[in-house]
């Protein structure tokens, strides 16, 4: 194929992603360096008969003025990345010259909404992704050893919670475990405790949370090791037999190396999801007690009056460091397998 | 008859058998419960006092005479207008994959059939833009976005929204074209046709499967999507997912809460017939990937 005619044929794709996913990139990382415009205020005299005074007010004119000369808003440079919402040097050096321990430090760091976001998110990611490769496994293991016939509807139903929109599939959870549904109102005659709630305890929402993740994407994993198992070798796990192997040296010295590459594959896919998990928290409520990177920005932009472009900006530059953090690793590897292919 | 490594001694068999139990119930029971409580009214539903509340229907009966009510429905379809969403959501999903689907053929064959350099690193910076959150993307359009004044409209968030398939797209057509021996449109140029000829009438042809795959997944990630359309839609052309989500606040307050619970279960209606009808499309294009990439 010529150049000329692969480019005329990948254009519209290509133009199409560097229009609206690498310069929204671009976009974002200008926006992060400007901060919204203060309040103009003009002092207005009123008087009445008890006199005169003056007071400040918001002159709306002068407002539309600035915003129309000024679009971005004002210039702050990296001042957005390092006040208190953000990474928030100041804050960090006195919680370190006052914390008596390092325990102590920690806990206040955590506190800090960028800080708290953070843990919750990389909490998230490597809890929820090893979980689901190993729930996905099992079953795939279990269905594959249920008879044929069965097959069919089982899949059709491991399906479901994988297929359906992740808010609505959050909010079917979050109806059942709120403290009136089926499984709240159970959980708390259970344990004896009618103060646990979704809102007042954090442990729970962390679990719940998670608990949704792994529901969410086992049947992933699953679909995909489910299709792997089709393609083991019968002889090698035959010849793995007369060589008295037993049932679980089998599974783990012929089956799971057998899956290995597909494992790769799956916690790829986890980690680029998990990391920028959204929709949990917004279908549980649960931003008081879990809020997440992607959360942040989300509430930057539709939870205040006013979108607050420069500090969505600066959390999503952080966040865009953290997926190539992420996934530097694969990047590495397959820049190395690259190489020397062509070397 | 079955062969020996295959069978299995009978405390494994019921093992097996109790863990998929176990995970059936698991992944069905949420929402059988929701469809079937979508039929009651809110002191069933959400029944402190006794969960067999929900399943006889103690207060519906008290409340509206029958066990069954379609209150809820009616409050979310006629009173918040959820038909409207509907109608927005039916135009974003076909429009993002008729328009993925298109492009998406187009550049997928190229990078499965040029042995060039940068096909490779086309599709590695396709990998780093699928990886990109999606709300990120988000916060860098809404700025330009209200500046250029198309803030709101649905052509906005479909062209948003199939940009952000389009990696998706372009790694699982070009594992998918891979599979189609290059003989099949290279005998089509001698034979006189141009490229896109080859493309059109050789390729295209028995591409259908792959390209059904594709479609489906598109078509999933235009209906589940939250964030993109939440951020870019205004009130009035709101798919269904943000109009849920939008709603949700309200109704709670109001003691509505039913409302929300029909809409979620009108919401996953057409998802659950896409996975009867095209269960072995999305096995097969779930393990696309994995396979072949």
């Amino acid at each position: 194929m010529r150049h000329r005619t692969f480019f005329a044929f990948i254009l519209p794709s290509l133009v199409v992603m560097l229009l609206f996913i690498a310069l929204p990139i671009l976009s974002v990382a200008y926006q992060s360096l400007f901060i919204e415009h203060e309040q103009a205020m003009t002092a207005v005299e009123t008087c009445d008969p008890f006199g005169c005074k003056t007071e400040l007010r918001v002159d709306a004119a002068a407002m539309e003025a600035l915003r129309e000369a000024e679009p971005m808003g004002k210039f702050n440079g990296l001042g957005t990345y390092a006040n208190s919402s953000h990474l928030a040097f100041d804050e960090l050096a006195a919680i370190w010259r006052d914390s008596p321990s390092l325990g102590v430090a920690f806990t206040r760091m955590l506190n800090l909404p960028l800080y708290k976001a953070l843990s919750f998110t990389l909490a998230y990611t490597f809890i929820v992704t090893p979980l689901v490769i190993i729930t996905g496994f099992f079953i795939a293991l279990g269905v594959n050893a249920i008879p044929g016939l069965i097959k069919g509807p089982v899949i059709f139903f491991s399906l479901l919670p994988m297929i359906v929109t992740p808010l609505i599939g959050s909010l079917v959870l979050f109806w059942m475990i709120d403290s009136n549904g089926i499984l709240g109102a159970s959980l708390q005659r259970l344990l004896g405790d009618p103060s646990l709630t979704l809102k007042a305890s954090p442990t729970l929402t962390w679990t719940v949370l998670m608990v949704y993740g792994v529901w969410h994407s086992a049947p992933f994993s699953f679909i995909v090791y489910y299709a792997g198992l089709q393609s083991v070798p019968k002889d090698t796990l035959e010849s793995a037999m007369i060589d008295g192997a037993s049932r679980w040296e089998r599974v783990r010295y012929v089956i799971i190396p057998h899956l290995l590459p597909l494992t790769t594959f799956i916690a790829l896919m986890q980690l680029m999801d998990n990391f920028r998990v959204l929709e949990p928290i917004v279908g549980f409520s649960a931003a008081a007690n879990a809020t997440s990177l992607s959360y942040l920005i989300y509430n930057d932009l539709r939870g205040a009056e006013t979108p607050l472009f420069g500090s969505a900006g600066a959390t999503s530059m952080l966040t865009i460091c953290g997926v190539i953090i992420l996934l530097s690793p694969v990047l590495l590897r397959t820049w190395r397998d690259f190489n020397r292919k062509t070397h | 008859m079955k062969n020996r490594a295959e069978r299995q001694p009978l405390p494994l068999m019921l093992l097996c058998w109790g863990f998929v139990l176990i995970w059936l119930i698991t992944a069905a029971f949420p929402f059988l419960w929701t469809l079937w409580g979508s039929f009651k009214v809110e002191a069933d539903f959400f029944s402190y006092a006794d969960w067999m509340n929900a399943v006889t229907g103690t207060r519906t009966i008290q409340q509206t005479g029958s066990a069954f009510t379609g209150a809820g429905y009616e409050g979310a379809w006629v009173e918040q207008r959820f038909w409207l969403a509907v109608i927005n959501t039916a135009i974003v999903t076909v429009c993002v994959v008729v328009i993925s689907l298109t492009i998406g053929t187009l550049g997928g064959y190229a990078l499965a059939r040029s042995g060039f350099r940068y096909t490779f690193w086309i599709l590695i910076a396709a990998l780093i833009f699928r990886a990109m959150p999606h709300v990120t993307l988000v916060s860098g359009y809404l700025l330009p976005f209200f500046q250029l004044n198309i803030w709101g409209y649905l052509p906005t968030t479909i062209i948003v929204l199939v940009a952000i398939n389009q990696p998706f797209t372009l790694w699982m057509l070009h594992s998918f074209f891979l599979s189609i021996p290059k003989d099949l449109d290279e005998s089509a140029m001698v034979d006189g046709c141009t490229r896109f000829q080859a493309f059109r009438l050789v390729i295209i042809p028995v591409m259908w499967p792959g390209v059904v795959t594709t479609g489906l997944f598109s078509f999933l990630l235009a209906y589940n999507d939250f964030t993109v359309t939440s951020m870019l839609l205004t009130q009035e052309n709101q798919t269904m997912v943000p109009k849920i989500a939008s709603f949700l606040g309200t109704v709670q307050a109001e003691n509505k809460v039913m409302y929300a619970v029909a809409a979620v279960v009108s919401a996953m209606g057409p998802l659950f017939v896409l996975v009867l009808f095209f269960q072995r499309q999305i096995v097969s294009g779930l393990t696309a990937g994995a396979v072949k990439g």
